[in-house]
C-alpha cells in the first residue's frame, strides 16, 4: 500500500485502517450471503459468486479423510442457477426456512487477488410443525476476490460437522 | 422366536394389500430384528476398499446391532458385535480407524481382542500382589466377542449371524448376481460417504427402491428441464422374492407414451418451460458395454447398489427404531478411472444422495407415509399396478417387485 504520509507510524496506521475496512467488507459479504438465503431470496444466491467458481458442501468426515464426495458441487454460477430452478420447480420437500448464525470470521491470508477467509456457521431449520432445530453446523472456508469492485466468492467450501442430514438438503448453506 | 397370533396379518391382507401396522408396530419391529437381521440374511457391512490394510476397521450395524468389520493381520475380513464380552461396553468408538498393534481394547477394563474377535488379554487376570484375579478356571477362549460370519464378494463385505444362511451367490439369485458383478467388475475407489436420517420405517424405503412406478412422477428434475420426454425403456426382476434389480436404458422418444402422459395431465410434463443453464451436469461417459443408464439393485434387507448414469454407490439401510432409519451413501468409482471420469462422477453426485436433484424426494416420502399411517395399522395399502402377480416385468409401470418383497417378508416373519 502506498503511503501518502511520511514516516513508518503513519504508514502503519493506514495499513491498519485498510485492514479494518477489508474486515468490514468481508463481514458484509458473509452477512449479506446468509441473509439472502434466510430471506428466501435464493435467486440472488448465485450472484455472490464469480462466474467461474466452486461451491461445495462436504461432510467433515470426507474432508478429513481426503475424500472428495460432496452433497452439492457447483463449479459454475450457471450450475447454481440450475439448483435454484430445480428447488423452485422440480424438487419436492416440505416447507422449510433456514436461519444462519455466523461466528468467528477471520481473514487468514491475502495473497495476490485472493482473500482467504474462515468462519463458523450454525443453521437452524424450521419446518411445518413450527419446531426449530439445529439442522447443520460447520465452517465456511472461502476464497474471496474483488470482481468489478464487489467482493465475491471464487470458492466457498461448506464443511459440515452435522454428518447426519435430517431428511434431505435442498436449500444451500 | 414364534410370531404371536395378534401380529399376523388380518383377513384380506396379502402381498397386494399390506397392513400399515408393519410400518408402525414396535412388536413387529422387534420381531424383525430377530427374524430378519439376526436371521438368515446377508447384511452389507462395508466395501473392502474402506478397510484396505491390516488393522483397518469400520464400525457399522446389522439391523440395530452395532458391529465392527476388520481386516486381520492375515489380510482376511472379520466381523463381530461391538460389545465387550466382559460388561457390554462398546469397543470401537470411531466410524473408521486402524489398530496399529492389531488389538481392539475396550476402554472400560482394557480387555483386549484380536481382529478375529478372540479375547487376548484381561488385565489383572492373576490379580495384583496376590489379591483379586479371575478364577483359575476362567477360560479366555470362552469369552470372545460374538462373531459374525462374513463374505467378501466382488469387493463388497457382507455379514450374517446365522450359520444357515445360504452362500451369497445362492442368496442373491442369478439376475441379481449378474447385475452385481456388472457394477463390481474391478477394484473400486471410495469417493466418500454421506449420511441421511429419515423419520420413517425402513420398509417404506425398501418399497421405494423396488418401485419404478414413482420414478417419473415423484422425481421431476428431468421433466422440469425437458430432459425426459417419454417412458424409459427398462424392466425389473426379482430373485428369491426379496432381492431385485430394476434397470432402465437411456430415454427414448416414444410418441405413444408421451401422448398418454399428456392425457393424464401429469405435473411431470412441463416441457420447454425451463432449460438447464449448465449442461455439463449431465455430460456423462459411456462406461459399460450396454445402454443401461440406471440400475437399482436391492439386496434384502440392508443394501441398495446403484448406478445412475456415472454415479455408483452403496446405499446401506440401517433401521433405528420402528419410525426412523439411517441411509448411508458410500460413493465410489474404479481405481483405474481417468481424472476426467472421476470428475464426471463427482459432478453427477449432485443427482443423488441427501441433496440429490433426482433422489432427495425418496427420503421425504418415507416420512410422509410414516406420518399419515400412524393410527391406521389395520388399513391396507394398494399394490396392483401391472396386476396382482408377484414378479418383475419387462417394463417400468409396475409394482410387481414390491409384491415380491412383501411375499418374501411374510414368509420370513410368518405373518
Amino acid at each position: 500500500m502506498v503511503s501518502l504520509h511520511s514516516g513508518d507510524a503513519a504508514a502503519e496506521s493506514l495499513d491498519k485502517l485498510a485492514e479494518a475496512m477489508l474486515d468490514r467488507e468481508v463481514g458484509e459479504l458473509l452477512n449479506a450471503y446468509v441473509q439472502s438465503i434466510d430471506d428466501d431470496e435464493l435467486e440472488s444466491w448465485p450472484d455472490f459468486f464469480t462466474e467461474k467458481c466452486l461451491y461445495r458442501i462436504v461432510p467433515r468426515e470426507n474432508h478429513e479423510r481426503g475424500l472428495p464426495a460432496a452433497v452439492m458441487w457447483c463449479d459454475s454460477r450457471d450450475m447454481m442457477v440450475d439448483r435454484i430452478t430445480a428447488l423452485r420447480h422440480a424438487n419436492i420437500y416440505q416447507v422449510q426456512w433456514y436461519r444462519h448464525i455466523i461466528s468467528a470470521p477471520r481473514i487468514l491470508a491475502v495473497t495476490g487477488d485472493e482473500i482467504h477467509v474462515r468462519s463458523n456457521y450454525a443453521v437452524f431449520r424450521t419446518c411445518n410443525d413450527g419446531e426449530s432445530t439445529v439442522y447443520n453446523v460447520g465452517r465456511y472456508v472461502d476464497v474471496i476476490v474483488r470482481d468489478k469492485d464487489v467482493l465475491k466468492f471464487r470458492e466457498r467450501s461448506v464443511i459440515y460437522d452435522t454428518h447426519k442430514i435430517s431428511t434431505l438438503m435442498v436449500i444451500p448453506i | 422366536m414364534i410370531t404371536p397370533e395378534h401380529l399376523k396379518w388380518p383377513a384380506g391382507a396379502d402381498c397386494t394389500a399390506v397392513p400399515y401396522a408393519v410400518f408402525q408396530d414396535q412388536e413387529i419391529y422387534d420381531l424383525e430384528q430377530e427374524k430378519i437381521y439376526n436371521g438368515k440374511t446377508w447384511n452389507f457391512l462395508a466395501a473392502g476398499a474402506e478397510i484396505p490394510e491390516k488393522g483397518d476397521y469400520k464400525t457399522t450395524y446389522i439391523g440395530d446391532t452395532p458391529v465392527v468389520v476388520t481386516r486381520g493381520q492375515d489380510g482376511e475380513i472379520h466381523a463381530w458385535v461391538n460389545r465387550c464380552a466382559h460388561r457390554g461396553a462398546e469397543i470401537c468408538r470411531e466410524r473408521h480407524g486402524k489398530s496399529e498393534d492389531g488389538l481392539f481394547t475396550c476402554v472400560y477394563h482394557q480387555w483386549a481382542y484380536d481382529a478375529t474377535g478372540d479375547l487376548r488379554g484381561v488385565p489383572f487376570l492373576r490379580g495384583l500382589a496376590g489379591k483379586g484375579g479371575m478364577p483359575r478356571d476362567f477360560d479366555k477362549k470362552r469369552h470372545g466377542l460374538r462373531k459374525i460370519r462374513t463374505v467378501n464378494y466382488s469387493g463388497a463385505i457382507f455379514g450374517t449371524f446365522s450359520a444357515d444362511t445360504p452362500d451369497i451367490e445362492s442368496y442373491m439369485g442369478e439376475d441379481v448376481r449378474a447385475s452385481f458383478k456388472r457394477i463390481l467388475n474391478r477394484p473400486i475407489e471410495i469417493l466418500g460417504t454421506t449420511r441421511q436420517y429419515l423419520a420413517g420405517n425402513w420398509k417404506f424405503y425398501a418399497e421405494n427402491v423396488r418401485d419404478p412406478y414413482h420414478a417419473s412422477l415423484l422425481h421431476l428434475f428431468h421433466a422440469t428441464f425437458g430432459l425426459y420426454r417419454s417412458s424409459q425403456k427398462g424392466g425389473c426382476v426379482d430373485n428369491n422374492k426379496l432381492n431385485s434389480v430394476l434397470w432402465a436404458s437411456g430415454a427414448t422418444e416414444d410418441e405413444a407414451a408421451l401422448d398418454d402422459m399428456k392425457k393424464d395431465k401429469l405435473r411431470t410434463l412441463q416441457t420447454d418451460q425451463y432449460e438447464l443453464k449448465d449442461r455439463s451436469l449431465l455430460a456423462g461417459k459411456k462406461e459399460f458395454d450396454d445402454d443401461i443408464s440406471l440400475v437399482i439393485l436391492s439386496l434384502f434387507p440392508s443394501l441398495v447398489l446403484q448406478q445412475i448414469q456415472n454415479t455408483l454407490a452403496f446405499r446401506q439401510i440401517l433401521p433405528k427404531g420402528r419410525d426412523r432409519f439411517e441411509l448411508v451413501w458410500t460413493y465410489f468409482g474404479y481405481q483405474d478411472d481417468s481424472e476426467e471420469l472421476r470428475n464426471i462422477r463427482l459432478k453427477q453426485l449432485n443427482l443423488i444422495g441427501p441433496g440429490g436433484l433426482i433422489s432427495m424426494e425418496d427420503g421425504e416420502v418415507t416420512e410422509i407415509c410414516q406420518n399419515a399411517t400412524v393410527r391406521d395399522g389395520k388399513y391396507l395399502n394398494v399394490l396392483q399396478m401391472a396386476g396382482r402377480e408377484v414378479k418383475g416385468d419387462d417394463h417400468l409401470v409396475t409394482e410387481g417387485l414390491i409384491r415380491s418383497l412383501w411375499q418374501g417378508y411374510r414368509e420370513i416373519m410368518d405373518f
